[in-house]
């Protein structure tokens, strides 16, 4: 498959290897991130007029779902301020690796937790109170300050990035998805890393630090664990790291057979259908049980969320593609095919995210002139009155998506039903009826 | 450490200064008074100093629904307060006092709870010192000085079959010696019941001293105190009373459940219907009512029951247009109230 080399342009290398343009962004979306905290902790606490949650629950997801992850993979891992402080303490400097390296207990992260099923609970920790979560600046404000301490935390008692890499709650589905990115950081000749002295990628040099991902970059085949962070372009002695350009889902042909990958696969689709039905359907009741958290209606949601997602979806998919073999053999086909469905969860999340981003898009710029509803107006913007934008394109534009979709995951079925030698049809069927439900909720 | 680290370090630092100094800055710096629901806390603060003729600047904002706010006996337009926007008044105060602020919107149930209060300190603004007035000077409400048991049973024991009409009374009237009646500290201190008996003497039937009732009623007020006192009773009263006066506005049923929920356990269920508002178009209450037997009720509320205490913000002419409009879902007056 063509591949384009973006490295292979000297400006864009020397942009990606020199580490002030990357300090300035870090200062930058640091910064934001702070000020959302202290907008949610300060600022009023009415959501529709506060930062926290319209640069953070209607900005920021707009930008991660619609264009971030879907083109730039992850694009926006590489310049999230959560990890820096910690990092920063960790490495005992916040530009070149110093002489002298201070000395953290520098643990290795448990093996039983090496894998996303910790990110699964994060994030599902999330889904269950985002109702609550999305609309009051207070609780956003302490979730971010908590996602901020964590990772500061675990990164003085933990190797390089043990936050981003097992726990962050969005970290998990970006780099699920991120894996249909057209954009991925490879090597250029496996010999050459293969008899690559050091592996200064790996464990860093007087040039950069080694990879604060775990990742050793010789053995990347895919995009789902690779921050972008640019360490081993600075790092490798042989200029043997690119950044390509590459064809839609290009690592999906090479389907994972990772349990906790699997179950994010299906984590996502199931939420991104809970979140339609909770946030834009109709049901009063359904909105209610989910905002009150601790009521017994909201226990119930909870235990409906995670049947769903834990219980009835997965089990639907494993009688569709079912057949007499060993248990492992099933577990493996079961993780195969299940790479089908992250084409269709992302563009159900871009479909869902389509609807309320253009229906509160318009409260961006009202909190953009008075961010903390202090009565500013900064950019004479404080009195937008709030409308829904775009609406004629919005039922015609999530239909895209799903379709999309369908006809995308259908094509990764293909490649996966290969793999696994097994007919494609019944994951097709599988896909088919969960766009329908899907197209049900949103339209 | 070399130069470029320190560089990077530096501006690290300012941007963390920057981002959170400034929200933390501009809250102190910017005094904004929040309204939440009473359940909520309502205001807050709901204490605020200020001088007698220095302009007080006041930012509010709302944390929740849409409120309104004004300050009580004080020539004010009252504002809304909406969700997080900043509503900015500038209030003077001429004396010296306690002044009560409140929510003019009907935000949930208990939105008349939603008060605070503005201690004005200073001379008044002619600088004389205000002298404190002897006690047999102070206005005593009038159901005090009549000693009346505003909270005992004051039904009329006998109502009108149809609405009496204050037409039809002006014409009886007009052979009657009723000159007596036509001024206030008789209006006030008596109920229609009590000038229907009046009427005994005469040979009305019991209908047309009804109408004569009426008629004497609508004299001892004016079109300019009913238009207020309806444009009152509109803003503060209707939400649980009823536009209509029939005691089911929009909070009603909320009270009553309020009531049973609230009364049952502390006082036995007979209680419960204290909870409901009052209805205006009940005659036997209304026609049993004197003037300064209402003036009483509304200026120090129902205690307990939901009603609230309006002394602290209508004024003596507010509440006496007020009563008068009141009276009007029992009579049939002349005009329209405008």
């Amino acid at each position: 498959m063509s591949r384009i080399e973006l490295t292979g342009n000297p400006f864009v290398k020397s942009a990606l290897k020199n580490r002030w343009p990357q300090l300035a962004v870090f200062i930058v979306m640091l910064a934001g991130y702070l000020f959302a905290i202290l907008a949610g902790l300060v600022g009023t606490q009415v959501g529709s007029h506060n930062f926290s949650i319209v640069f953070v629950w209607i900005a920021w997801w707009a930008i991660l779902i619609l264009v971030a992850v879907p083109f730039f993979g992850r694009g926006w891992c590489a310049v999230c301020p959560i990890p820096l402080p910690g990092e920063w303490l960790q490495r005992g400097a916040v530009l070149h690796p110093p002489r002298k390296k201070p000395k953290w207990f520098n643990l290795r992260w448990p093996r039983a937790f090496r894998n996303i099923w910790l990110q699964n609970i994060s994030f599902l920790l999330l889904a269950l109170f985002s109702s609550v979560l999305l609309t009051t600046p207070n609780i956003t404000g302490i979730v971010l300050a908590g996602m901020l301490f964590a990772a500061i935390g675990l990164s003085t008692v933990f190797e390089r990035r043990a936050f981003c890499r097992y726990l962050c709650p969005v970290g998990g589905f970006i780099g699920l998805y991120s894996q249909t990115a057209p954009v991925e950081l490879r090597i250029k000749d496996k010999q050459v890393c293969a008899t690559c002295e050091g592996k200064p990628c790996y464990n860093g040099s007087a040039n950069g630090y080694g990879c604060p991902w775990d990742v050793f970059p010789g053995g990347l085949t895919k995009n789902t664990y690779c921050g972008l962070c640019m360490e081993c372009i600075r790092t490798c002695p042989h200029d043997n790291i690119a950044v390509n350009l590459r064809p839609f889902s290009a690592d999906l042909a090479r389907p994972s057979t990772r349990m906790d990958e699997a179950f994010k696969a299906f984590i996502m689709l199931g939420s991104a259908m809970i979140y339609a039905g909770v946030l834009l359907g109709p049901w009063g009741a359904l909105k209610d049980a989910a905002y009150n958290v601790g009521t017994s209606a909201w226990f119930i949601y909870a235990a409906v969320f995670l049947g769903v997602i834990f219980v009835i979806m997965p089990s639907l998919f494993a009688l569709c593609i079912s057949r007499f073999e060993n248990l492992n053999a099933f577990k493996k086909r079961f993780a195969t095919l299940s790479t089908s469905l992250i084409p269709l969860g992302l563009m159900f999340w871009v479909a869902f995210s389509l609807s309320f981003v253009l229906t509160n898009a318009t409260y961006i710029f009202a909190s953009l002139s008075d961010p903390l509803g202090f009565g500013w107006n900064l950019f004479g913007t404080a009195n937008v009155t709030w409308q829904p934008m775009l609406t004629s394109i919005l039922a015609p534009g999530q239909t895209l998506a799903l379709v999309g979709g369908l006809i995308w995951s259908a094509r990764t079925a293909q490649k996966a039903a290969n793999e696994a030698k097994t007919s494609l049809i019944p994951v097709i069927v599988y896909c088919f009826i969960t766009t329908l439900v899907m197209l049900w909720l949103l339209l | 450490m070399n130069r470029s680290e320190l560089l990077s370090r530096i501006l690290i630092t300012a941007g963390i200064f920057l981002a959170v100094g400034t929200p933390l800055l501009f809250r102190m710096r910017t005094p904004i008074i929040h309204a939440h629901m009473a359940e909520n806390g309502g205001w807050s603060p709901e204490i605020i100093q200020a001088e007698v003729g220095k302009p007080l600047q006041l930012r509010l904002t709302s944390d929740d629904a849409m409120h309104g706010f004004a300050v009580g006996q004080m020539d004010m337009d009252a504002v809304d307060v909406e969700p997080g926007k900043v509503t900015d008044v500038t209030l003077t105060f001429d004396k010296p006092g306690i002044y009560t602020f409140f929510c003019t919107r009907w935000c949930g149930l208990n939105h008349w709870r939603m008060r605070g209060t503005i201690e004005v300190s200073g001379s008044s603004a002619d600088s004389e010192p205000v002298p404190e007035p002897a006690l047999s000077e102070v206005a005593v409400p009038l159901y005090v000085t009549l000693n009346l048991d505003i909270d005992a049973p004051h039904e009329s024991p006998i109502i009108p079959s149809g609405q009496p009409s204050t037409i039809r009374g002006q014409q009886l009237a007009a052979d009657l010696e009723i000159s007596r009646f036509n001024n206030p500290d008789f209006y006030r201190a008596n109920s229609p019941y009590q000038l229907f008996e009046e009427l005994d003497s005469t040979d009305l039937s019991d209908s047309e001293k009804w109408d004569v009732v009426s008629y004497i009623w609508e004299s001892n007020t004016t079109t300019e105190a009913l238009a207020n006192g309806k444009q009152l009773y509109a803003q503060n009263c209707a939400a649980c009373h009823g536009e209509n006066g029939a005691g089911d506005g929009v909070f009603a049923d909320d009270l009553q459940a309020a009531g049973e929920a609230s009364m049952q356990t502390m006082n036995g269920s007979m209680d419960m219907s204290m909870q409901t508002p009052v209805d205006f178009t009940d005659s036997k209450r209304m026609l049993g009512a004197s003037p300064a037997l209402l003036q009483g009720k509304i200026l120090r509320g129902g205690m307990g029951t939901g009603m609230p205490m309006w002394g602290s913000i209508f004024t003596k002419e507010q509440i006496w247009g007020l009563i008068a409009y009141l009276y009007s879902f029992q009579f049939e007056y002349q005009g329209e109230i405008q």
